[in-house]
């Protein structure tokens, strides 16, 4: 089963973070994908800081373009992967490893993949 | 056979039956949510042919065959008939053995961490230990359609984000059966709180009682599960004193005569069962303050001292305000009441909206003579209190108060 990973976390703490100790971190996560290359169905992306963020939102005489993200959540996404797993248990016990998770204000969010169109077909 | 002991020998057939039919059918079809809805179909049916026609010979093999056909009318119904025959494990299931570690597997999923919390002891209730929704809802007094819903979306996240029906690994046993342990305790105290007149078909007390030995016996170097059942059946044992016609009597005044010393003893030895395992934890520090309590002969003749030695230990483990307001009232015994109510005002700030602190408060000051504000610690216990019986208790508490005063 695939479930998309989005890594989250938190702009305004991210700040409070000593750089030495993030830079370790992110070496563990070059290794984290390493160790997990097997369950990588797609090792996604990082994005761009938030401030990057455009977003074309619906409006009732026609789309329009607004600077920043579609919310305005605390918490910002900073990446994506696609994981191929057994079960939830499964990818709970990936994501319970990822590095970042030592930050304050970081979360992953773990979304099942919509796999089976077969409803859809005639 | 009074209706009441038929719905006695129902309920422990349905407990026992429905969580392994439920597993076994999510194994056959690959489908939890068709193999649930089926068993729940036939629990449904035999409540009402069980109780027109009397229990049948094999009931197990009744609501199998009960199940069975509903499943197969779900899969028709559904129209997944072949995605889900490609699935289908066609074999018999295997029968005895197994059932406890599937019942225990769908317990763990019911109980995981990724369902919402107010859902895993309504998933349980329906899945595990088989009880209908209208039932669910006339214990829990909400109403059936938000029940159902909280239900419906709880079965739709295991099956379309695979929540595995599995015992976890044992890396995070312990804390997963943390989830489980938790949702067992709540089960038992809705039954234990709420009154079980006659309108009630099903003690919720007495399941989780059952649920929990059927989890200690299944994991049986999990000390903390020998725990819970130890707690569950010492209290449940007091559960015939604890009404007297509806209304709720506090264990000082219980009639200790009521109380199932034979339940007592077992819960003592489940105690030792757990203790032996070498690895202390809160459930383990609440059956042996239940035990001391049970065992005493009177509310004044009580190991006191002893009660005073466990709270501080659980308190350690949770240090929470409830758990301080219960070690205040076991000081209260020791040190005497204006020391006890002394620490009391020290818990006045996290406990301001919780009933029974200023019960308790109320308790102590009537023991000091200090009346009036012992009643005004009543009334705002009274504002603050939901439960029914409990309700009548500090009204007649007040009552008493305003008579003795005027005598």
């Amino acid at each position: 089963m695939k479930y998309v990973l989005m890594y989250t976390s938190r702009p305004d703490l991210d700040a409070g973070t000593d750089p030495e100790a993030a830079q370790a971190i992110y070496k563990r996560v070059y290794e984290w994908f390493g160790e997990n290359a097997g369950v990588m169905a797609d090792s996604g992306a990082e994005l761009l800081g938030v401030e990057t963020a455009t977003t074309v939102r619906h409006a009732a005489d026609g789309a329009v373009v607004v600077d920043g993200p579609f919310n305005e959540a605390k918490e910002v996404i900073g990446g994506f992967s696609v994981i191929d797993v057994a079960d939830m248990d499964a990818a709970i016990a990936v994501v319970k490893t990822w590095p970042l998770l030592d930050l304050p204000g970081v979360a992953v969010e773990i979304r099942p993949m919509v796999e089976d169109y077969s409803h859809m077909e005639g | 056979m009074s209706s009441s002991s038929s719905d006695d020998l129902l309920a422990r057939t349905l407990r026992e039956e429905a969580g392994p039919l439920v597993a076994r059918l999510s194994r056959r079809f690959g489908d939890f949510d068709l193999a649930e809805e089926a068993v729940q179909g036939a629990v449904v049916e035999a409540l009402s042919a069980w109780r027109r026609d009397g229990p049948p010979q094999r009931p197990g093999a009744w609501l199998q065959v009960a199940a069975d056909r509903n499943a197969m009318d779900g899969m028709r119904l559904r129209d997944r008939q072949r995605a889900l025959a490609a699935r289908a494990d066609v074999r018999l299931p295997d029968q005895g053995a197994r059932d406890t570690d599937e019942r225990l597997a769908l317990l763990f999923a019911c109980c995981h961490p990724a369902i919402a919390p107010e859902a895993r002891l309504a998933l349980t209730l329906r899945a595990v230990v088989g009880l209908t929704t209208p039932q669910i809802a006339r214990a829990f007094l909400v109403h059936e359609s938000t029940l159902a819903q909280r239900i419906v979306r709880a079965k739709r996240k295991i099956v379309s984000a695979r929540i595995s029906l599995a015992v976890p690994a044992e890396s995070e046993l312990t804390e997963r059966l943390g989830d489980v342990l938790a949702v067992v305790y709540v089960m038992f105290n809705e039954g234990f709180v709420s009154s079980t007149g006659a309108t009630q078909d099903r003690d919720l007390a007495a399941d989780a009682v059952w649920l929990a030995g059927v989890v200690a016996t299944a994991l049986p170097r999990e000390a903390e599960a020998w725990g819970l059942a130890a707690l569950l059946t010492i209290q449940h044992a007091r559960s015939r004193a604890r009404f007297v016609d509806g209304d709720l009597v506090l264990l000082r005044d219980q009639d200790r005569g009521l109380w199932d010393a034979a339940a007592i003893a077992e819960g003592e030895r489940l105690i030792e069962r757990a203790a032996a395992l070498r690895r202390p934890g809160p459930y383990q520090l609440q059956a042996a303050i239940a035990a001391v309590h049970a065992t005493g002969a009177s509310w004044a003749d009580t190991d006191w001292l002893q009660i005073a030695l466990l709270y501080d230990e659980l308190a350690r483990f949770d240090p929470s305000p409830v758990v301080r307001l219960n070690q205040a009232v076991a000081q209260a015994q020791v040190l005497g009441p204006a020391e006890s109510l002394r620490q009391l005002d020290g818990l006045a700030a996290p406990l301001a909206d919780y009933h029974l602190f200023h019960a308790t408060r109320a308790q102590l000051l009537s023991d000091l003579g200090r009346h009036d504000e012992a009643a005004a610690a009543n009334r705002r216990a009274l504002e603050l209190t939901t439960n029914d019986a409990e309700r009548r208790l500090l009204t007649t508490r007040l009552h008493r108060r305003r008579l003795d005063d005027g005598s």
